[in-house]
C-alpha cells in the first residue's frame, strides 16, 4: 500500500491527485490551511477507497510549525512513498509592484515555504533511502514575464532548488519530480478567460501520478508546454523586452 | 466572468455570469440580479439557463461524503456525476436506483428535474430514492429536507428546477445488483398496438422497458419500432461483454444538420431492420444498455449550428393509445423529427415533487432539428394534442412551450412559486410565467 503525503491538499490539482491515489487504496496524510475543507476532502477520499486518511492543519508561512507536521506525518505513515508539495497562490502582479510587503509575502508562500519544507523532508528521505518528492512548480518559472514575474521568480526558485535536490538525492534512490503545469482551470485562475491551452486539474493529476510511478524528472503538463517554453526561453532579450507576455 | 452559454440542445443562447461553488459549507457568493444553480448542463432547453443573470456552477461541489456498502446508502455533494457514482458503487454491487439516458448528470440536476428512467413502472422517479438533502437559500438559511423533515420544501425542491435554492448535498438509496451485466430481449413491433401489447406483457417481469419508434414511417408502418426489456443479470451470466472502450466524438459542428428528412428515413429503416428475427436475446454491459449515446462525445453537434429541440410529452393511460397515434401521425406527416425517438409507459408510483413531470400514462420523447418557425409550429400542434388529452410536457427538455400550456400541464405551479428563492430565477421560469 502506498503512503502519500500531500502539502496544500485543498488545491484543485492536489485534490485530483489524491483521488487517484485513494482509488488505489493508498494511505494519505493531508496538510492544508483550511481544516474544515480538509475534513470534507478526507471524507471523500475515504469513500473513494483510501485505506486511511490523516489530516493536519498548517499555514505554510508559519515556518516554525513545519517540523511538527512533518514529524507527525512520518510517525503516522511510518514512511512516505510519495510527497506532493502543491500549495501556492497566484499573486496579483500589480499589487506586488506597489507593495514590497505583498511581494515578499507572496514569494514566501510560493518559494520560501516550499524550500523550507523540502529541506526538512529531504533529511527524512535521505534516511529512508527511497521515495518520490514531487513538487509543483510552473511554466511561469521558466522565464520572468511582465504579467506575473513575482510568481514566475518564486517558481524559478522552486525549479532550481528541485533540480539541485534531484542531483543530491539521485544516488540515494530518491527521485525528485518537478511538475510544470501550464494554464489549469482551478479556483486559483477563476477570473481568467479560458482558451484552448487550458487543462483540467484531472489531466494534470494523471500526469503527476504517472511521473511519480515512472521516476520522471521534469514534466511539462500537458506536454505541449515543453516546445512552447523552449521557444519562450530562447527568444533573445532585445526582442523579448519589446513583446507583451 | 460573463460567457455565452448553451444547454444540451444548443438552443437558445444565453449570456450569463458564471460563479463556481466548491465549498458546500460556504455561504452563497454575492451576485447581482438573479441566480440559478447549474449542474452539468444536460437539460435540453432553457431550464438550466439564466439569461442576463448568474449561474451557480455546482459541478465543482463533487465530493462524496459517506457510503455504506452494506446498506447502499450514499451521501454526496450535489455536483457529483452519476458516472462517478457508478464508477464507485458498481464494483461494490450497487447501482443507481433510477437513471436517465445519460450518466453525465449531477445529483443536484437529477433532483431538480426529478429525472426518470426505463424502470419508472417499478421504481418511480429519482426523487423517490432521495432520503434527504440540504437546501441552502439566499438568505443564508440551510434546511435539512426529507419526506419527514420539512416535507413541503422537500416536495418543492424535487422537480423544482433549481428555483427553491441550492441543493448542497443529498443522501440516496442505491439498488443492489449482482454484477454489471444486463440480460434482456429486443422485440420488433409493427405498430403502436404492438407496443402497448408488449409493454403490458413486460411490465411485471422486467425492471427496464423502453421502445424506439420509427417516427418517419407513415401508412402501414406507422408506429413501428423495437421494444427493449431487460433486468440486471445474475452474477455470472453466460456471456460477459465488457463496457465499450472505444470512445467516439463528434469533432466539430457541421454547418447544417446531418439529420434531414432523407437521412432520417434511411437511418430509421436501417435501424428497424437491424435484427433479422422479430425477437433477439442479449446480454450486455450496463453502459450500452443505459447510455448508448454517452459513447459518442458531443453528439448534440450533429444537428448543426442551430441546435435542436427535444420534445417529451406524456398522455394519461385512458387516452394513451389513440393520442399517441395522433401524435406519431402528425410527426410522420411533418417529415421532421429525428432518429432518436423513445416511447415508454410510466407506472403508477407517485412522483414526490410538486412539479415532477412523470405521472401514469405513456410518454414519447424525440429530437427535432431546429428549423425555426416550421419546427415551432409543429411543436405547438403537438402541444394542442397533448393539452386536449390531459397530458404534460417535460420542462427539462423544453425551450419553447407557451406559458398557458405550462400552467395547464402543471397546475401546482402557483403554489410552488411560494417556495422559489426570491433571488433565484431561470430563463425557463421567466418564459413560462411572466
Amino acid at each position: 500500500m502506498q503512503k502519500v503525503l500531500i502539502i496544500g491538499a485543498t488545491s484543485a490539482i492536489a485534490e485530483a491527485t489524491a483521488r487517484l491515489y485513494a482509488a488505489r487504496g493508498a494511505q494519505l496524510f493531508l496538510v492544508a490551511r483550511n481544516a474544515s475543507r480538509l475534513t470534507d476532502i478526507a471524507a471523500d477520499l475515504r469513500v473513494r477507497g483510501s485505506q486511511e486518511v490523516f489530516q493536519a492543519p498548517l499555514d505554510v508561512n508559519d515556518l516554525d510549525a513545519h517540523a511538527k507536521v512533518i514529524e507527525q506525518a512520518w510517525d503516522l505513515l511510518g514512511k512516505v512513498d510519495v510527497v506532493l508539495v502543491a500549495h501556492g497562490t497566484l499573486p496579483c502582479q500589480a499589487q506586488c509592484e506597489t507593495s514590497v510587503e505583498t511581494a515578499l509575502k507572496e514569494f514566501s508562500t510560493n518559494a520560501t515555504s516550499t524550500i523550507a519544507l523540502l529541506t526538512a523532508m529531504a533529511a527524512r528521505f535521505e534516511a529512508q533511502r527511497e521515495g518520490v518528492i514531487a513538487v509543483i512548480s510552473s511554466v511561469a518559472g521558466d522565464r520572468g514575464r511582465q504579467s506575473n514575474y513575482l510568481y514566475g521568480s518564486a517558481k524559478a526558485a522552486v525549479s532550481a532548488f528541485a533540480s539541485g535536490l534531484r542531483q543530491r538525492m539521485a544516488k540515494l534512490g530518491v527521485n525528485v519530480l518537478t511538475i510544470k503545469p501550464g494554464f489549469v482551470d482551478t479556483p486559483m485562475t477563476r477570473d481568467f478567460k479560458k482558451g484552448a491551452l487550458w487543462a483540467k486539474p484531472d489531466d494534470i493529476a494523471r500526469g503527476i501520478v504517472r511521473g511519480a510511478d515512472r521516476g520522471r524528472n521534469v514534466m511539462y503538463l500537458p506536454s505541449f508546454w515543453l516546445p512552447i517554453m523552449l521557444i519562450i526561453r530562447h527568444i533573445p532579450e532585445f526582442i523579448f523586452k519589446r513583446i507583451r507576455l | 466572468m460573463s460567457t455565452t452559454g448553451q444547454s444540451w440542445g444548443r438552443y437558445p443562447q444565453a449570456r450569463q455570469k458564471i460563479i463556481s461553488i466548491s465549498d458546500r459549507h460556504a455561504e452563497l457568493p454575492v451576485f447581482s440580479g438573479s441566480a440559478l444553480p447549474h449542474g452539468n448542463g444536460r437539460s435540453y432547453g432553457d431550464s438550466c439557463l439564466n439569461d442576463g443573470g448568474t449561474l451557480l456552477h455546482a459541478r465543482t461541489m463533487d465530493r462524496f461524503i459517506a457510503f455504506d456498502p452494506h446498506t447502499g446508502v450514499l451521501e454526496c455533494e450535489a455536483g457529483v456525476l452519476f458516472s462517478e457514482i457508478l464508477d464507485l458503487v458498481v464494483p461494490q454491487g450497487w447501482f443507481l436506483p433510477v437513471t436517465p439516458g445519460t450518466k453525465f448528470v449531477t445529483v443536484g440536476g437529477a433532483i431538480a428535474n426529478d429525472v426518470h428512467g426505463k424502470n419508472h413502472h417499478k421504481a418511480g422517479t429519482f426523487g423517490c430514492h432521495v432520503l434527504s438533502m440540504e437546501l441552502l437559500r439566499s438568505d443564508g438559511t440551510r434546511r435539512q429536507c426529507s419526506p419527514l423533515q420539512h416535507p413541503e420544501w422537500f416536495a418543492a425542491t424535487i422537480g423544482g428546477l433549481g428555483l427553491t435554492g441550492l441543493v448542497t448535498r443529498a443522501t440516496i438509496q442505491l439498488r443492489r445488483i449482482a454484477g454489471p451485466w444486463m440480460s434482456g430481449e429486443m422485440h420488433r413491433f409493427k405498430n403502436l398496438d404492438g407496443f402497448f401489447r408488449l409493454s403490458q406483457a413486460s411490465d411485471r417481469d422486467y425492471e427496464y422497458t423502453v421502445a424506439w419508434i420509427d417516427c418517419a414511417s407513415g401508412g402501414t408502418g406507422l408506429g413501428r419500432g423495437i421494444f427493449t426489456r431487460a433486468n440486471h443479470a445474475p452474477a455470472h451470466p453466460d456471456s460477459r461483454p465488457n463496457a465499450p472502450s472505444r470512445k467516439l466524438r463528434v469533432p466539430f459542428t457541421p454547418p447544417v444538420s446531418l439529420i434531414n428528412p432523407l437521412s432520417l428515413r434511411a437511418l430509421n429503416t436501417l435501424y428497424f431492420h437491424r435484427q433479422r428475427e422479430s425477437v433477439s436475446h442479449l446480454t450486455m454491459h450496463y453502459e450500452p444498455h443505459f447510455y448508448p449515446l454517452d459513447g459518442i462525445g458531443d453528439w448534440n453537434r450533429i444537428y448543426g449550428p442551430r441546435g435542436f429541440m427535444q420534445y417529451q410529452c406524456l398522455v394519461p393511460p385512458a387516452r394513451s393509445a389513440a393520442c399517441m397515434e395522433t401524435l406519431v401521425k402528425t410527426i410522420a406527416a411533418s417529415g421532421q423529427g429525428s432518429f432518436l425517438a423513445v416511447l415508454k409507459q410510466f407506472g403508477n408510483v407517485a412522483s414526490p415533487g410538486m412539479l415532477s413531470f412523470p405521472r401514469p400514462g405513456a410518454t414519447l420523447a424525440l429530437d427535432f432539428p431546429n428549423r425555426g418557425p416550421s419546427t415551432l409550429a409543429l411543436l405547438n400542434r403537438l402541444d394542442d394534442i397533448v393539452a386536449d388529452n390531459g397530458g404534460a410536457v417535460y420542462p427539462a427538455k423544453d425551450a419553447r412551450m407557451p406559458g398557458r400550456c405550462f400552467k395547464h400541464y402543471f397546475p401546482a405551479w402557483e403554489s410552488f412559486s411560494h417556495y422559489i428563492d426570491p433571488k433565484f430565477s431561470s430563463s425557463f421560469w421567466r418564459r413560462v410565467t411572466e
